[in-house]
């Protein structure tokens, strides 16, 4: 009875569990998300390295692949390359989620939104692939 | 199909127990019985010191919200057959304090709720006898799927941001702004944004998507908060541009 009165009464506050994000799979691929800005930020660093070590001559350049090609700097870039993908796939997922898109007074379908987001992946990338082969 | 079924009910007497426990009772299984049916016989006929809230059983009223085996559901459109041969776990809502037994506190909800001015503002309302404000159906549509929020909280029992941190204005709250932002009758949103679009509004999301997951109305609140992530950003950057109120 203690600490009670019926006008004041003790409300239980349940606590949330520090690994709340592994009960459930939403929960986890949320904090994976979360977790491969990380490795999107290490690509960004990783590109200005590779612009940096190309402006500064050949030698440089070559170092540089080398030290690429080392274990560490390879399975960090590997793992790098798979959550940059979830991240891409996860991002584009939700577009439509955050994109209210009307074509003549009807809202356009979410997997079209989804759809042309993927679409303008593509073109970007062929565009990259021809700028490094075609070109 | 077994003829009874095992409710595991999450009991909180603050005058007894400084912790919830659990309690067990055999209810019939009926295939038309929802987990409130199973509740209602519990009080009707095994113990009537079990406190839960509920009114309208079809869905409705958004009273009847708790945790069912883990999920955030309205237990009037959860049937008892889809969890056989049991145990079915029924708990209070998540992220939110119990009162006693199954029943949350909601003030926190309803305050939040008041922020964000949920009804049509209008800069000057027009007499009545200038008639009613007329609205195409396309207009509707613009709002329609947001006005279908019933104030379950489900959302904000799923969604882990508001469990982490109490001061974000959660879900529904952001949902039912958005309702009206896109309301062409309405003519608040100047008024809404100061709320929403501070650090423990729209920003405060994380975009975990669990809150669209639970609605049970369809509303899809998440892709509320999203979209007025991007009328937030815009209003900032007008704001930067035209700083002398031109917006």
């Amino acid at each position: 009875m203690s600490g009670y009165t019926e006008f004041h009464p003790r409300w239980y506050r349940q606590r949330m569990s520090t690994w709340w994000w592994l009960r459930r799979r939403s929960y986890l691929v949320f904090i994976l998300r979360e977790l491969s800005s990380v490795f999107v930020a290490w690509s960004v660093v990783y590109l200005l390295l590779l612009v940096n070590a190309v402006r500064l001559g050949d030698d440089r350049y070559r170092e540089f692949l080398d030290w690429s090609a080392r274990p560490w700097p390879l399975v960090l870039n590997v793992v790098s390359l798979a959550f940059v993908v979830f991240h891409a796939v996860t991002w584009l997922n939700l577009t439509p989620q955050a994109v209210a898109v009307r074509l003549r007074g009807k809202r356009v379908p979410r997997a079209w939104i989804a759809a042309s987001a993927y679409l303008g992946w593509v073109v970007v990338s062929a565009f990259v692939l021809w700028l490094l082969v075609g070109a | 199909m077994a003829d009874h079924i095992t409710l595991q009910v999450t009991r909180y007497r603050p005058e007894q127990e400084a912790e919830p426990s659990v309690q067990e009772y055999e209810v019939p299984l009926r295939k038309d019985w929802a987990v409130l049916d199973g509740l209602n016989h519990v009080k009707d006929h095994l113990d009537g010191t079990l406190s839960y809230r509920w009114s309208c059983r079809m869905g409705i009223c958004g009273s009847c919200g708790m945790t069912v085996n883990g999920e955030p559901k309205l237990t009037c459109a959860t049937f008892l057959s889809d969890y056989a041969p049991g145990p079915v776990r029924v708990e209070p809502l998540r992220n939110f304090p119990v009162i006693r037994d199954l029943v949350v506190e909601i003030g926190d909800f309803m305050r939040k709720l008041v922020k964000v001015k949920p009804w049509i503002v209008r800069e000057e309302e027009r007499p009545l006898s200038a008639g009613e404000y007329l609205q195409t159906p396309a207009e509707m549509d613009e709002y329609k799927q947001f006005s279908m929020c019933i104030n379950c909280m489900l959302c904000y029992s799923a969604c882990p941001v508001y469990g982490l941190d109490p001061h974000f204005i959660g879900p529904a709250a952001i949902a039912l702004a958005q309702r009206y932002n896109l309301d062409s009758r309405d003519q608040g949103s100047a008024e809404r944004l100061d709320v929403l679009s501070e650090h423990d509004g729209v920003w405060g999301c994380t975009f975990v998507g669990e809150c669209t997951r639970a609605c049970p109305k369809d509303v899809d609140p998440a892709g509320a908060i999203q979209r007025y992530k991007v009328t937030a950003a815009m209003e900032a950057v007008k704001s930067f541009l035209m700083p002398r109120g031109a917006r």
